[in-house]
């Protein structure tokens, strides 16, 4: 066994790559519950390529064929259904995980200095997150399919000048059509996953090079053992953190399967109860609203009475998160030091969110427009005012080691 | 001997220059048949012929709904009140003079937007994002949840826009222009056809 690991160590660098990114990446030992959310993603990502890749070989991108073949899936092919619910409940999971982490993100300050293009590299992973998502959600060819697609297809539309050609060159025909599907078949099964593995390596390279931040905030790598050089609040990734995600993965794991079996639509949240229609190009469903975790943007975008203003508005609310780590000014990186200020804008933000979130789902009202117009504004001062409010907020001391 | 060689990096600049220029170039006119192939195939241009529709069955304030280039297309008779009642809304809408030239042909270019003042012809797609609006009755209980004085229209349930008989936009919803008329020409009393004019 040692002379094979010798014989591909000498050829290839593999005992050190284990031991840069496993075995002796030191990472602080204060990690707490939210620090699962990262390894689960990476869990999910892999869940939906192997279940992906199985759907591939019974699915047909066919806009005559596509909802009949998600069917076959359903009924006919052994345990097809299994497959399917686990993809499509676990594109929800998948959103469920990315949120937690990225809110973990906002209250560690974990896109605070040098960790910058860790949290870019990850928002560019969360637009492709998007991306795949929706272009996966035309394929069963359902009524939401279709006209979720047009919807938002027709948003680029709202781009002045050259914006009704790209619409047209993007759909390949003048409506939703074969062609879109064949093409959104193509991104989503190929183009896009490529692009979201290579942005994966990335964000966790970036992470490895900087090292892991902490509940603290606290740089553990400022503290090191004169004689080891290893920091001393730090702990090897591989075996402490590797059986702690163990515990993560099987509750997780438990959840997942809970939906799976006993809910896989989960009330029409996860797969919606119009697209068990096929698509219909010449009638909208009564209601239509995207996936909950595309609500709290569609809300912003119904929230501005014009089409063109409602468009950027909810592009801005995606964009600006890319600026976060030059927005927060604060001196201190954690939610534990921040002082009063950054507590009420968090759970003011956390409150918008959510609420969007459930204003997108349902139809529109003036009472409900307006209030996703105050969160929408909400939404956009917690980022816009940080520079503000950061500096001007009381922190605490951070202790020079990280906490138990 | 290295002390003869005298270092020239101008030259080498420029031949990095003109190479990457040249492999820009290169990789610019390749890049144009692969973008080229995602604009509408040969068949899907050719596939938005015009369709003959009978009119004679509609009853008033009925709506038919037939395709054409993929897209619904409405038919709606108007009664006599109805038309009536159009100009009464125009202090409401955002276009009512049909402005938008995109909007509609010449020839509906007119109070009633048509060519025929009872027969009304739209593409019955949204401006706003493309949903297909409800056709929304004037006695339709509905009515009075779009708006108090509901006179008859088109209701767009994804966000809410709002269009008169004559696919007129309300203003202060998200949808910016009127409701597309689309080419149509009468071939005879009872039936016309859509996608061509006269």
């Amino acid at each position: 066994m040692n002379k094979m690991l010798d014989w591909v160590d000498s050829r290839f660098p593999l005992m050190s790559l284990w031991n840069e990114h496993l075995a002796k990446y030191y990472a602080p030992k204060n990690f707490n519950f939210w620090y699962y959310f990262g390894s689960l993603a990476l869990l999910v990502l892999i869940l939906q390529i192997v279940t992906g890749i199985f759907l591939t070989m019974n699915y047909k991108p066919d806009a005559e064929l596509a909802f009949g073949s998600v069917e076959y899936i359903m009924r006919d092919v052994n345990y097809g259904w299994l497959i399917r619910y686990m993809h499509a409940v676990g594109a929800s999971f998948f959103f469920v995980v990315v949120y937690l982490h990225m809110f973990r993100g906002l209250m560690y300050g974990s896109y605070r200095k040098p960790r910058e293009l860790v949290w870019l590299i990850g928002m560019f992973i969360y637009v492709c997150l998007m991306a795949e998502a929706f272009l996966g959600y035309l394929l069963p060819w359902g009524q939401m399919s279709y006209w979720g697609a047009q919807v938002i297809i027709s948003l680029f539309g709202a781009i002045p000048y050259v914006g009704e050609d790209l619409a047209l060159w993007i759909r390949g025909d003048y409506v939703i059509a074969d062609a879109t599907l064949n093409r959104f078949f193509a991104f989503h099964v190929i183009l896009v996953p490529l692009i979201l593995l290579v942005l994966v390596v990335l964000h966790i390279i970036a992470l490895h090079e900087v090292g892991s931040n902490n509940p603290d905030g606290v740089e553990i790598k400022k503290n090191k053992d004169p004689k080891t050089g290893i920091p001393v609040d730090g702990i090897p990734f591989h075996p402490y953190y590797s059986v702690k995600d163990i515990v993560g993965v099987t509750v997780f794991l438990m959840l997942f399967a809970g939906v799976i079996f006993y809910a896989p639509e989960f009330g029409g949240y996860f797969i919606e109860a119009n697209n068990f229609f096929p698509a219909d190009p010449l009638k909208t469903p009564e209601h239509i609203a995207p996936l909950w975790y595309f609500t709290p943007f569609y809300a912003i975008l119904r929230a501005i009475p014009d089409k063109l203003m409602g468009v950027m508005a909810m592009g801005a609310a995606i964009v600006i998160l890319f600026a976060l780590p030059w927005l927060d000014r604060s001196p201190v990186k954690s939610i534990r030091y921040k002082g009063w200020i950054y507590k009420f804008a968090l759970t003011l933000f956390v409150i918008s969110f959510f609420g969007l979130c459930y204003l997108g789902m349902v139809g529109p009202t003036p009472v409900k427009t307006l209030l996703a117009q105050i969160f929408s504004f909400i939404y956009f001062a917690f980022f816009l005012l940080m520079p503000w409010y950061s500096t001007i907020d009381k922190t605490k001391p951070v202790p020079e080691r990280v906490t138990d | 001997m290295t002390d003869n060689v005298v270092e020239d990096n101008s030259r080498r600049r420029f031949l990095v220059a003109a190479t990457s220029v040249v492999g820009a170039i290169g990789a610019g006119f390749v890049a144009v048949p692969f973008l080229t192939s995602f604009s509408p195939s040969a068949k899907a241009q050719a596939a938005g012929a015009p369709v003959e529709v009978d009119i004679s069955k509609i009853e008033e304030g009925q709506r038919l709904t037939v395709e054409w280039r993929g897209k619904p297309i409405w038919i709606v008779k108007r009664s006599e009140q109805a038309l009536q009642e159009l100009s009464s809304l125009n202090g409401k809408l955002r276009d009512p003079n049909s402005e938008v030239i995109s909007q509609q042909p010449d020839y509906a270019k007119n109070a009633e937007r048509s060519i025929k003042p009872e027969y009304l012809v739209l593409i019955g797609i949204c401006t706003h994002l493309g949903c297909s609006p409800s056709y929304v009755e004037a006695d339709n209980p509905i009515g009075s949840t779009i708006d108090p004085d509901w006179k008859g229209g088109f209701f767009c349930p994804c966000h809410g826009s709002k269009f008169d008989l004559a696919g007129r936009v309300y203003q202060s919803v998200p949808a910016p222009t009127n409701l597309v008329v689309p080419p149509y020409t009468y071939l005879s009393d009872t039936r016309i056809l859509i996608g061509a004019t006269a």
